[in-house]
């Protein structure tokens, strides 16, 4: 402690002192939502995951069960698509001389094609993840 | 200055470079954290880029272009099938694998099972398929050597071992990264800018007396051309009847001077010379179109082609996943978030670079029949710039060509000797830095060993059988381990044991038929269309039967796998083990402290 404030009284003790009446109209912080009381919340949830209560072995379920379904329908989604090219090849080989810009369609469609589309399937399935995890915090959280 | 001076002045500039970059990573590494895992805190982008560079190997540098040369459009499911296996690893693995904070898969599974047989078993399955990936890497240095200078196929394979394991020495995780990022960049300017080149010289006098693609017919030699074939015998066949002359042996009998040889197949004997004439026919080394339009069209090979097809969906879709170096890169990031990250970034990153191999591919179908011949598929794009542009300006193409491929060869195999090494010093040995550095030794003797040893195929082919492995060993493991509570760690062996069997059994049966006759269909050269469902079920067969050895603690652990990062669950298996790096320093600081007081 600085010598500066050594003679001024404790805050809570001059409170005290000056009684209620005598205290001036002081800055107040309003917070709409009681901080203390939620993080007690969030912590009882917290807890609940841990301990893999009912509860929390149910939200943890869920969460578990929509990032398999996005993960699984794009997945398929994919696969789908390349077994899908080989087999139609096979079964119409005349679309091997159709042209676009003087070069046959399956070499486009194989040499160029699917790169973006895969990055375009990990972008979305990105979003649905990340978005499912937020949803997941907030519940948590609130 | 010749073009073997200025190739060899490319490599050496790639060296130097990793040797800098590498120093530089390593400066600051010290702890067992730091050599698995670069203490996980990789940057996303950063961490996509040394993926990139690791994952971009010698089968996709020169084995793409290769396959494309000789199998045409059927070989572009190669470069399709190694990005879209990045996008299954996003899907199914990248997040929950990094917030197992494991530091090496036999550690996840561990983690995941609470078994250490599983764990040892794993161990055998990473070094089997790190090892299967180090040596094509390793054959294909000695060939690139070999193709720019003509020096023996070892010195480049040592080279290649003596750079890694050096780099590796200094700093482990740490070192490569920084390596790994820029060599991405390297071989991505390495393959663009050459690619832009012959295709403007392409463009500009297409013919330049080559047969031109769209011709439907028989392929021809547009001049006269010599062609040696060298160690290995080859199997050709010839489509149409022609005359050559031949110096060596044909079908067991020696040859000397003019040959016959109508429609049918050959057998050449190593060290034979065949003389060409403009016009001849080409013969191609067995199993590949003989005519421009069976390689142009796609699936134009029948039913069994078709199948093959899938197999290679499969095995890469889903092998790239079981990877333990592709994960061990993925166990670098922060959180699970940056691991997602990281996995999208390689996605768009490899399918920049997968464009190029094909275009040159295609090219060298022009200008490079005489590979056919040979089989040295591989060289295609190391000697495209000077087949088709004989000046000064071909050899530096080549010597920017030779550079990149020869980045290719040290960041794949600098990060498979750190995913080796990290399993075998944590899980044989004590997992001391001492320890990953004598591993990191081990690794790379036994791989040049091997390298050397065996007989040399297409760099493609034995990555891909790789693949095959990981995807019938580990994809299921990490796939139900991570999704299904279910999974036991009798489940899980059982399964690895039968997948993994299958398919190890699979190419040994192909080995042994390509020496006695090619009895074997080939489902055995790509079995993964078989072998991976067969690993999954019986993983889930044998981990229902057995279901009292479920772990009791599954819940937690999966709520641990997939509790997003906030929350903060994520407790890093490699810090209770080892200790965290202030830990270390502090220790290490007051040792220091206490001897200088001592003194």
């Amino acid at each position: 402690m600085s010598r500066h404030d050594a003679g001024a009284p404790e805050p809570a003790a001059r409170d005290q002192w000056l009684g209620e009446t005598a205290r001036k109209p002081r800055r107040r912080r309003v917070v709409l939502a009681d901080t203390t009381k939620s993080r007690g919340k969030a912590m009882r949830t917290l807890i609940e995951l841990e301990e893999q209560t009912s509860v929390g072995e149910k939200l943890v379920r869920d969460l578990i069960k929509q990032q398999l379904r996005s993960a699984f329908g794009l997945g398929g989604l994919v696969l789908l698509g390349l077994c899908g090219l080989p087999l139609l090849f096979y079964l119409v080989p005349s679309l091997a001389d159709i042209h676009v810009l003087n070069i046959h369609l399956p070499w486009l469609v194989l040499g160029l094609a699917p790169f973006p589309i895969l990055y375009a399937v990990g972008w979305v399935y990105r979003r649905q993840a990340e978005r499912h995890e937020r949803d997941f915090v907030n519940m948590v959280d609130r | 200055m010749n073009a073997t001076a200025w190739s060899l002045a490319g490599i050496g500039a790639v060296a130097l470079v990793t040797f800098l970059l590498g120093y530089v990573g390593s400066r600051k590494a010290n702890t067992t954290p730091d050599f698995l895992v670069a203490r996980r805190a990789i940057p996303a982008t950063r961490n996509a880029a040394a993926i990139s560079g690791e994952y971009l190997s010698a089968a996709s540098f020169l084995g793409v272009a290769g396959l494309v040369l000789k199998d045409g459009i059927d070989a572009l499911w190669y470069p399709i099938g190694f990005t879209a296996g990045y996008l299954a690893l996003l899907l199914f693995v990248a997040a929950p694998l990094r917030r197992s904070g494991a530091y090496t898969l036999p550690d996840f599974a561990e983690a995941r099972l609470g078994s250490p047989n599983l764990r040892h078993f794993c161990t055998f399955f990473v070094v089997c398929i790190g090892v299967l990936y180090l040596v094509p890497q390793l054959q294909s240095a000695g060939l690139t050597l070999t193709t720019i200078t003509g020096l023996p196929s070892w010195i480049g394979a040592f080279a290649v071992t003596v750079i890694v394991v050096v780099n590796v020495l200094g700093g482990g995780m740490r070192a490569i990264t920084l390596v790994q990022a820029f060599q991405y960049w390297g071989k991505l300017f390495a393959i663009a800018a050459p690619t832009f080149v012959l295709f403007v010289v392409f463009l500009a006098s297409p013919s330049q007396g080559t047969q031109p693609l769209n011709d439907h017919g028989v392929m021809r030699f547009p001049k006269a051309e010599l062609v040696e074939i060298k160690e290995r015998p080859v199997r050709l066949q010839v489509p149409e009847a022609m005359n050559l002359r031949a110096e060596g042996t044909i079908d067991d009998r020696p040859a000397h001077g003019s040959v016959y040889w109508g429609k049918g197949l050959y057998e050449i004997g190593p060290n034979t010379k065949l003389w060409f004439q403009a016009g001849n026919p080409v013969p191609v080394v067995d199993g590949s179109p003989t005519t421009n339009d069976g390689w142009m069209r796609p699936q134009s090979g029948g039913i069994w082609n078709l199948f093959e097809t899938y197999s290679l969906i499969f095995a890469t879709f889903l092998g790239t996943m079981g990877l333990p170096h592709v994960l061990v890169r993925f166990y670098t990031n922060p959180d699970g978030k940056a691991a997602r990250r990281t996995a999208l970034h390689v996605l768009y990153l490899l399918g920049l670079f997968y464009i190029f191999p094909t275009v040159l591919g295609v090219l060298s179908r022009l200008y490079l029949p005489r590979l056919l011949v040979n089989g040295k598929t591989d060289a295609a794009v190391l000697m495209l710039p000077n087949a088709m542009v004989p000046n000064l300006a071909g050899q530096i193409l080549g010597a920017i060509v030779a550079a990149g491929a020869f980045a290719a060869f040290l960041s794949t195999s600098s990060g498979l000797v750190v995913s080796v090494a990290g399993v075998v010093s944590t899980d044989i040995m004590p997992g001391k830095v001492r320890d990953f550095r004598w591993a990191t030794v081990f690794t790379g003797a036994a791989a040049i060993g091997l390298a050397l040893l065996l007989p040399r195929s297409d760099a493609s082919l034995t990555v891909a059988m790789s693949f095959a492995l990981a995807a019938s060993t580990f994809c299921p493991l990490l796939v139900l381990g991570i999704w299904w509570r279910g999974l036991t760690w009798i489940g899980a062996v059982c399964g690895m044991l039968v997948g993994g069997g299958m398919v190890i059994s699979a190419q040994v049966l192909s080995v042994v038929s390509s020496y006695t006759g090619r009895w074997a269909p080939s489902i055995f050269t790509q079995p993964a269309l078989i072998t991976v469902p067969t690993a999954f079920l019986t993983m889930i067969i044998i981990s229902k039967a057995s279901r009292r050895r479920r772990p009791q603690d599954v819940n937690q652990i999966l709520l641990r796998l997939h509790a997003p990062d906030p929350l903060g669950f994520i407790r890093d298996r490699d810090i209770a083990r080892f200790g965290t790096a202030e830990e270390k320093a502090r220790l290490a600081d007051t040792k220091r402290s206490g001897t200088a007081r001592s003194l």
